[in-house]
């Protein structure tokens, strides 16, 4: 069983850091050359400033247990399409880093400290994060194109497999100590959320 | 005790295998990135720039590794809470240093830092969880600060940020690794040594720090 445990977390460690490894994007300049569907289900897993809060939410979510990760699998990529569509009808790109860099933060927190929230809390910050990226992606995406409503399709497609496969894996934990390493990623996210922070914020020169 | 040690460590001579495997794979993911490690003009150009910045300075790199020696000699909950603590207060330093709020005496901190935490190790010191903590605090923040007044400018931080928090992250677990052997009368001997060993190089560092500030 531990080790079991410990072969997840290397699965996971290997898969993050694939993951964060790989080079930043955004939705209009992915281009995989397997049509809209595919920039849009690779965009997620290339775009940390995406991906961060959607690992914290998911990490959360699982730990809480079996029925919060089953309503987030489903309430963030709804929301996140929605908010797409929604960015889709504004006329210019929304960027807010730092906003963005705040909500990264907080999630980060309520993983790291591990909070008993209700459902309908862990629903309502599933929502408020899916409506807000979906709006800042839908913004950047060409505007009445029916590729831009594939990708985001694709969007949403990425997320509920990164949502299902992340709450399923920390639903699953037994062990207190993986239980505790995944608080620390927890911290981690918070730490990348202060320095991207901090770069938002910084003045050149 | 000794049963669980056992049977860990059987489960992990038959699995050794699959976490090879696993750390291989890291390796050559990681690879091809190494070769953009430069600076390119002044920018923070991405992860690995980000992964190899905390390693690259002594001070930093024996600071962080006592942080997980001395969380690993105090044991649970501070073997996790302090390397919970350190990054997360190290980046607001880092914050703090990025927007240009200056702190004065960071580099006699931070070669105080490798002192006092080499020194805690050494004496197996143990105040309660929230002073320790609180001493980890202020030295993470000496260090954050440091690091985020010499980082470059760039137009995207995001993936260096990610190196940079997983880099100092690995280093308290190497920290907390070497401090497990704390469990064995032997290990615990040689835990103290090499808190020695980390007060010295702290030593040297402050002596550096204080005739550079006095030249």
């Amino acid at each position: 069983m531990r080790m079991r445990q410990l072969r997840l977390i290397l699965f996971w460690l290997t898969l993050a850091i694939t993951l964060i490894a790989a080079p930043s994007a955004h939705a209009h300049l992915m281009n995989t050359g397997f049509g809209p569907f595919s920039d849009g289900l690779t965009h997620l897993f290339v775009t940390p400033e995406d991906l961060l809060p959607v690992i914290a939410l998911a990490l959360m979510a699982g730990l809480r247990g079996p029925r919060f990760g089953r309503a987030v699998l489903f309430a963030l990529p709804v929301a996140w399409l929605a908010g797409s569509t929604a960015g889709l009808l504004l006329a210019s790109p929304v960027a807010l880093p730092v906003t963005e860099t705040i909500v990264t933060i907080a999630l980060g927190v309520l993983l790291a400290t591990d909070r008993p929230l209700p459902r309908a809390a862990v629903v309502c910050l599933a929502i408020l994060l899916g409506l807000f990226h979906g709006i800042l992606n839908g913004s950047e995406l060409p505007k009445q194109s029916l590729s831009s409503q594939i990708s985001a399709a694709g969007v949403g497609a990425a997320l509920f497999v990164a949502v299902s496969l992340l709450a399923g894996q920390a639903a699953s934990i037994r062990v207190l100590w993986v239980r505790v390493a995944v608080r620390v990623a927890g911290s981690w996210i918070v730490a990348i959320g202060l320095l991207m922070l901090g770069w938002a914020m910084r003045i050149p020169g | 005790m000794k049963c669980f040690q056992t049977r860990a460590m059987k489960n992990f001579i038959r699995h050794a295998g699959a976490v090879r495997r696993s750390f291989v794979v890291v390796f050559f993911l990681l690879y091809p990135l190494t070769v953009f490690a430069h600076k390119r003009g002044g920018e923070a150009i991405g992860f690995a720039s980000g992964f190899l910045h905390p390693i690259s300075g002594l001070d930093h790199i024996l600071a962080m590794v006592a942080v997980g020696m001395w969380g690993a000699q105090l044991g649970a909950p501070a073997m996790w809470v302090l390397p919970v603590v350190f990054p997360m207060v190290m980046a607001l330093g880092g914050m703090m240093g990025l927007i240009g709020i200056k702190l004065p005496g960071i580099e006699l901190c931070i070669a105080l830092s490798a002192l006092a935490l080499g020194f805690a190790v050494c004496r197996e010191a143990r105040p309660k969880l929230w002073v320790a903590a609180i001493i980890v605090g202020v030295f993470a923040i000496a260090h954050g600060h440091a690091h985020g007044t010499e980082l470059p400018l760039g137009a995207s931080g995001v993936l260096y940020s990610i190196g940079f928090v997983i880099a100092t992250g690995l280093l308290h677990a190497l920290g907390i690794t070497i401090g497990l052997i704390h469990r064995w009368p032997a290990g615990r001997i040689a835990l103290r040594v090499a808190g020695a060993v980390v007060a010295m190089g702290g030593v040297f560092f402050l002596w550096k720090a204080i005739s550079g500030e006095a030249a």
